[in-house]
């Protein structure tokens, strides 16, 4: 036991004297967090747009006020002529241009079918999109309080209710996200990273030289990433809430109890790494390669895992990372308890008792 | 404890070791010695010989391909657990916590060992009052000589009853390496038996017993002394203006055993004894200038040059 203490009390030494890898570890979550939270959004805020107002009747002007008024609009320009839109798009000053025709007020007068013209920039297509959902739904229901009293035609309107995140907000996305991304980065990369160390320097040799069990040289090795993962989380978790308002519904002991689980897959999948490679700059690669990015990629943090292809959508099941933020949305969001994400648990669990029985396999008591 | 002594056996065995890297990389072949208790005894052989590999597998760290080999009684393979909490070992390159100071790193592998400092002080006494001025210093920041007696110190820790160390005076300065072997010296005292490996001819000459080692093949073991006078030719150290040409020369020499460079002269060993002016006519025939000639003292480098080119 006293082995086992003076063991970890080294590691902690090695961690606290790197100072510029620890500012990075205990810094990157929340550079991460604030970004994805200020700068990388699909919020529409103050869109500037132009109108080429060619019916110049009062039914333009309420609808062009109506778009003000929502928010998401700002006028930018009233254009006179077809011609200046493109010059104004190239100009880059406008996100969108919106057309009203001439003949709009006496066509919606007369319940005639009526065209009205979006056109956007896009040159960011996430961005065009939103906008012109936002525009439509905005058009579209000022036509129907229009159209009400007169014998309208059969009509059906959809009412929309956005469970779990009824602002659409993408910090619900990210959050969940980026703590995934993060606790891999440390649990995984940062193991594989430090057990390489040991046998770059050549104090793995001296310390096989020893009486210490391998088994106690790893864990002795991974607690303290297990305690500096768990930081993270909390660090995250408080981000999210306080900053940008993320709810925690679900019970925050499941949710620790899941965050640990996920450390643990990674730690697991980290010795393993170190178990097949000798160098530092080699396990960091495969880190970065096999683990990192499908990480961000096939996990659904960034792409949603439905608009995969078959085959990506098979290989994401493979990723611990998927099962994951599936638990953190549930708990979080959803605010479900155990009896929903058991089946995500078992599969981490699995993965876990997986991982750890390859690296105990792989593990050398010799150098070679 | 019992089982830390067994008085009838040597300590150290090895017998027909043979180990190979891959297909063609022959590291050991057929080694056989034996290591008596409280003796010094030195692996002399150049880089490349085998001497690290050697250690390596009574280290436990290594497995032989062939042959066998025990530690203190305990065979390398199956005991490999009693082997590892009853030896020092000193790898060859530099291997402690940088990061950690001179204190912090003696007190890590005292505990590992399940000893403190203190029970063993006395052991590593005479080393460690050099290293106590630095106590606190990052064992990185320590000069080459510091950091092997740091590292002596680490390996000494537990008490050993075997002391492993793969050419710990590599890279250390005369003076260091000096002051290394003399504490090696008072360790023997303590009853502690050393295997030590090294590629200096002139440390051969320190040690009670001494295993020349060139390409996994042990060429003669013996105690110094013995092996310098199985040297038995007349020899001569030469000098001229022209280094390089004149072994080159000497060589062709018809009388001529053999020429190595050694230190600023050569060794000429000789098939026969003849006068030195023959030899003087002979390189002046060549066109050498400042021409010296004087007779030498084998060393132990000599025998093993010679016992090289027998192979």
């Amino acid at each position: 036991m006293k082995q086992f203490g003076i063991f970890i009390r080294k590691e902690l030494y090695h961690i606290f004297r790197d100072r510029r890898t620890l500012l990075i570890l205990l810094g990157m979550p929340i550079v991460l967090v604030l970004l994805f939270g200020f700068a990388i959004t699909n919020e529409i805020d103050n869109a500037r747009i132009a109108v080429l107002d060619q019916s110049k009747g009062e039914m333009s002007q309420e609808l062009t006020q109506r778009l003000v008024a929502s928010g998401y609009f700002l006028i930018d320009e009233n254009l006179w002529e077809v011609a200046e839109i493109e010059q104004h798009f190239r100009e880059g000053k406008t996100k969108m241009a919106i057309v009203f025709p001439p003949e709009l007020q006496e066509n919606l007068r007369r319940n005639l079918p009526t065209q009205i013209q979006l056109i956007a920039d896009a040159t960011d297509p996430n961005t065009a999109t939103t906008l012109i959902n936002y525009a439509s739904a905005i058009i579209g229901q000022y036509i129907q309080e229009q159209a009400r009293g007169q014998a309208a035609p059969m009509q059906i309107t959809t009412e929309v209710k956005m469970l779990y995140n009824p602002r659409l907000k993408s910090v619900f996305m990210f959050v969940p996200g980026v703590m995934t991304v993060i606790l891999m980065l440390v649990s995984a990369m940062m193991t594989s990273i430090a057990i390489t160390r040991e046998k770059e320097i050549g104090t793995m040799e001296v310390l096989l030289a020893s009486p210490l069990r391998p088994a106690m040289i790893i864990i002795g090795k991974v607690i303290p990433y297990i305690l500096l993962a768990l930081a993270n989380t909390v660090v995250i978790l408080m981000l999210g809430t306080f900053v940008f308002g993320m709810p925690i519904k679900g019970s925050l002991l499941l949710l620790a109890l899941e965050c640990l689980l996920f450390v643990i897959t990674s730690l697991a999948l980290g010795i393993l790494i170190s178990t097949r490679t000798e160098s530092q700059q080699v396990a960091m690669l495969i880190s970065l390669m096999m683990l990192m990015l499908p990480t961000i990629l096939l996990s659904g943090f960034i792409f949603p895992i439905e608009s995969m292809p078959l085959a990506l959508q098979v290989i994401s099941n493979i990723i611990p990372a998927k099962w994951f933020i599936i638990i953190l949305k549930n708990v979080m969001l959803k605010g479900t308890g155990m009896e929903f994400v058991w089946k995500e648990s078992l599969i981490l669990g699995g993965m876990a008792l997986f991982f750890i029985g390859a690296s105990v396999r792989n593990f050398k008591i010799r150098l070679e | 404890m019992n089982d830390t002594t067994m008085p009838t056996t040597q300590a150290i065995q090895v017998e027909s070791l043979s180990k190979r890297y891959g297909k063609n990389a022959q590291a050991l072949s057929q080694v056989s010695f034996e290591v008596g208790r409280g003796e010094l005894f030195g692996l002399i052989g150049p880089d490349g010989a085998g001497k690290t590999t050697l250690i390596r597998i009574l280290a436990t760290l290594l497995l032989a391909d062939e042959g066998q080999a025990r530690v203190n009684g305990w065979e390398v393979r199956r005991d490999y657990r009693k082997i590892r909490s009853h030896i020092g070992y000193m790898p060859g390159r530099f291997s402690l916590y940088q990061d950690l100071s001179v204190e912090e790193n003696l007190h890590f592998f005292a505990t590992i060992f399940g000893t403190t400092i203190k029970e063993n002080y006395e052991l590593i006494h005479d080393i460690y009052v050099q290293l106590e001025p630095f106590r606190k210093r990052k064992a990185g920041k320590l000069s080459g000589g510091m950091k092997q007696k740091l590292a002596l110190c680490c390996a000494l820790i537990h008490k050993p009853v075997v002391l492993l160390l793969d050419e710990p005076t590599t890279g250390v300065d005369p003076v260091s390496r000096q002051e290394f072997w003399e504490m090696l010296k008072r360790l023997k005292e303590k009853d502690i038996t050393i295997l030590v490996s090294t590629p200096y001819m002139d440390e051969a000459s320190l040690c009670d017993r001494v295993a020349l080692i060139q390409k996994g093949n042990i060429l003669s073991i013996d105690e110094p002394g013995g092996i310098v006078s199985a040297f038995d030719k007349p020899l001569l150290a030469v000098r001229t203006n022209d280094m390089y040409r004149l072994i080159q020369d000497l060589r062709e020499f018809e009388s001529a055993h053999s020429a190595f460079p050694f230190g600023e002269y050569v060794h000429l060993a000789l098939r026969n004894s003849i006068w030195p002016e023959a030899i003087h006519a002979y390189l002046a025939g060549k066109e050498h200038t400042g021409i010296e000639i004087k007779p030498a003292q084998a060393t132990i480098e000599d025998a093993f040059m010679e016992l090289m080119t027998q192979e």
